[in-house]
């Protein structure tokens, strides 16, 4: 049984103007000590998906349909109690900005503390050695005295380390991080991503990665799941994706990495920009913008067509897997130039 | 710590020099004092005499001077209707006015900081929707009005509750007595008191409401919801506490625009506070008095403000004391 298991996910956001799917159709899972990375661009649903795992979407999203099985239990159907128990125990979760997570007014241990208090029965001083044990995981420097502070006398770095900690503090088998390095600086990000690996590889904790940063994808995750418009688009082993990405979305993204333009190139990119959830296209969502659109990917949605070890929603790998002969799709971008 | 405490010195004493600067320039326009403290019978040269006398011909800053360099050693200049020091005239009205203030203050604590919680915590529920629509209709009626209304329902209509007076005071210190002990006295206090909060308890109600509902939608706040802490306690500490930073802020201001506001408060009630005795300073042309008065009530403003910025570095640990914002 695998350890979380999304299946058909919908996410409904009710506005005045009636409810907007923020998510549509969303199934994957996780096993143990599985890392997987969501991506896609802004508005994609990443971090809805993310946060619709615990039970957090702030108002008025909700779960409209599909179930999260976690540990054989049902997350979209528990109460608030059972959920609470589950949040920060079971499944932690790692924010995107350090300098807005921690609470201003209370210190580091106070924040750290309750955590374990709010889960176990322990004493404040029990709890107190546990959290300087984990400070000490993260590589906080004297640990002791670093406990006592505000999280306005550490830099954002550090910070999101005491995130980490706070996220290990009761070991648990699942966590959610939420483009925990976005809001760092650069020379930052690659030892907070290492961190967050080793962690995660020696304690077997999984790993929900939402990022948009595909190169982070590739070294840290085993699995990839690409998202667009709310939906998953495609599927797979991480290695598979970057190497030989089948949805025209996808190899979009990973044409857009710098490292695969020659210097003094213009950098590649996807022309158009992700659709606002109220007026989504027909059909394949990505077809606006897609450079091998053909007529049916305009009025039809595409189901999920299994290709490698991979699966994508795409009507053209789809047509090319049943008849790789007949089908040669038109590449619009000749054209265009 | 020690150095905030001699710069807010520093500042209180720039303040107070303004504040006796503006109060007793204004002494010469409130009318002519020897009208009320001598007879019609008076002839104008005795006047002139009489006014040589008090120093009332010398230039402006003559005056001051002497004003300032007694005020220094605690002398505000003698009343001329009760032929006292005004100082000491304004303390023993000083008790009832601060009875006054502190109660008002209780009420507006003990309601606003439970009203403003709920009503942002369930900004949809019936009873925050009536709290809202009342703390309107409380902010726009004037004290005055309020308190007029409320001796006519609960002294005239209902004669539950006196209308005027302090009632029964027990003697605390020297002169210092107070009502809190009695329970005719608490009967006094209440009216007064409520129609006191009637304007800053609505004011309360919406900047608590206001600045928790932002600081819920934080995001430090749904790092305690993923951390699975209990509601109780995300509500009443981690959002609470930023929530009264910057209520503790204007709430300093606040106590001492009531000082002030108790002047109408104390007239509809007859209470013998320094309000009361400010509005009859001013109708006697009692002018040391109403001097005096402003200058105390400068430096009830200065003392409140210094205390609320001492808590304000308590609760906020961004702040210190000694060197400013960090």
């Amino acid at each position: 049984m695998a350890l979380l298991e999304v299946n058909n996910l919908e996410v409904s956001f009710g506005l005045r103007q009636g409810a907007v799917k923020a998510l549509r159709n969303v199934s994957f899972t996780v096993e143990r000590g599985e890392r997987v990375g969501i991506v896609g661009e802004s508005g994609a649903g990443k971090s809805v998906a993310a946060f619709s795992i615990l039970n957090l979407i702030s108002r008025p999203g909700e779960i409209t349909d599909g179930e999260i099985l976690f540990e054989g239990q049902n997350l979209a159907t528990l109460s608030d109690k059972q959920m609470r128990s589950i949040r920060g125990n079971r499944i932690a979760m790692i924010f995107q900005d350090p300098m807005m997570t921690l609470n201003p007014v209370l210190t580091l241990g106070q924040q750290m503390v309750e955590c374990l208090q709010a889960h176990r029965k322990i004493s404040t001083a029990d709890a107190r050695a546990i959290a300087i044990e984990k400070l000490r995981q993260v590589q906080i420097p004297s640990p002791e005295t670093r406990i006592d502070q505000y999280p306005h006398e550490l830099s954002g770095g550090m910070r999101q380390r005491i995130i980490i900690a706070i996220a290990l503090l009761l070991d648990p088998v699942l966590i959610i991080a939420d483009e925990p390095t976005t809001a760092l600086d650069v020379t930052i990000q690659a030892e907070i991503m290492e961190l967050l690996l080793n962690l995660c590889d020696s304690n077997n904790v999984g790993l929900i990665l939402i990022t948009h940063d595909l190169g982070v994808v590739s070294q840290i995750t085993q699995k990839a799941i690409v998202m667009y418009a709310g939906r998953i688009i495609e599927q797979g082993p991480t290695k598979e994706i970057i190497n030989d990405a089948q949805h025209p979305y996808t190899q979009g993204l990973i044409n857009a990495l710098p490292q695969q333009t020659v210097p003094g190139q213009r950098l590649n990119q996807i022309p158009g920009s992700m659709p606002s959830l109220q007026a989504i296209p027909s059909g394949c969502a990505f077809n606006p913008r897609c450079d091998f659109v053909m007529d049916e990917c305009k009025t039809r949605l595409p189901e999920f067509t299994r290709s490698g070890g991979c699966s994508v929603a795409c009507h053209m790998v789809r047509a090319m897997k049943q008849n790789p002969e007949t089908v040669q799709p038109v590449d619009s971008s000749e054209e265009v130039k | 710590m020690i150095a905030f405490v001699i710069r807010r010195l520093i500042q209180a004493m720039i303040v107070m020099f303004v504040i006796s600067l503006l109060s007793f320039s204004i002494q010469d326009n409130l009318g002519d004092p020897l009208r009320e403290l001598v007879g019609q019978s008076v002839s104008e040269q005795e006047r002139q005499e009489l006014r040589d006398e008090l120093g009332l011909n010398d230039p402006f800053l003559t005056q001051y001077l002497r004003f300032a360099g007694k005020a220094l050693q605690g002398d505000l200049g003698t009343s001329y209707f009760f032929k006292e020091p005004a100082l000491d005239v304004i303390l023993k009205k000083l008790p009832a006015t601060l009875e006054l203030v502190f109660g008002a203050t209780l009420i507006i604590v003990c309601l606003s900081v439970p009203l403003g919680v709920y009503s942002a915590i369930n900004p949809r529920s019936l009873l925050s929707k009536t709290v809202m629509g009342l703390s309107i209709v409380g902010i726009s009626i004037p004290v005055f009005l309020t308190a007029i209304m409320l001796i006519y329902l609960f002294a005239v209509e209902l004669a539950w509750l006196p209308s005027y007076g302090r009632g029964e005071t027990v003697p605390v210190y020297g002169s210092w007595e107070t009502g809190f002990f009695t329970v005719d006295g608490l009967l006094h206090l209440l009216l007064p008191c409520v129609s006191l909060a009637s304007i800053m308890l609505p004011l309360f109600i919406r900047l608590i409401r206001a600045e928790m509902m932002e600081v819920l939608e934080s995001e430090y706040i749904k790092f305690a919801k993923a951390k699975g802490l209990p509601l109780k306690r995300i509500y009443f500490l981690h959002a609470l506490k930023n929530t009264m930073l910057p209520v503790i802020t204007v709430g300093g201001v606040q106590i001492g625009t009531m000082v002030a506001y108790t002047i109408l408060t104390e007239t509809v009630f007859q209470w013998p506070g320094m309000g009361f005795l400010f509005l009859e300073a001013v109708n006697r042309v009692d002018t040391p008095l109403i001097v005096a008065y402003l200058i105390v009530v400068g430096a009830i403003f200065v003392i409140t403000n210094t205390l609320v910025d001492l808590i304000y570095g308590l609760v906020n640990p961004t702040v210190k004391l000694a060197g400013g914002k960090s």
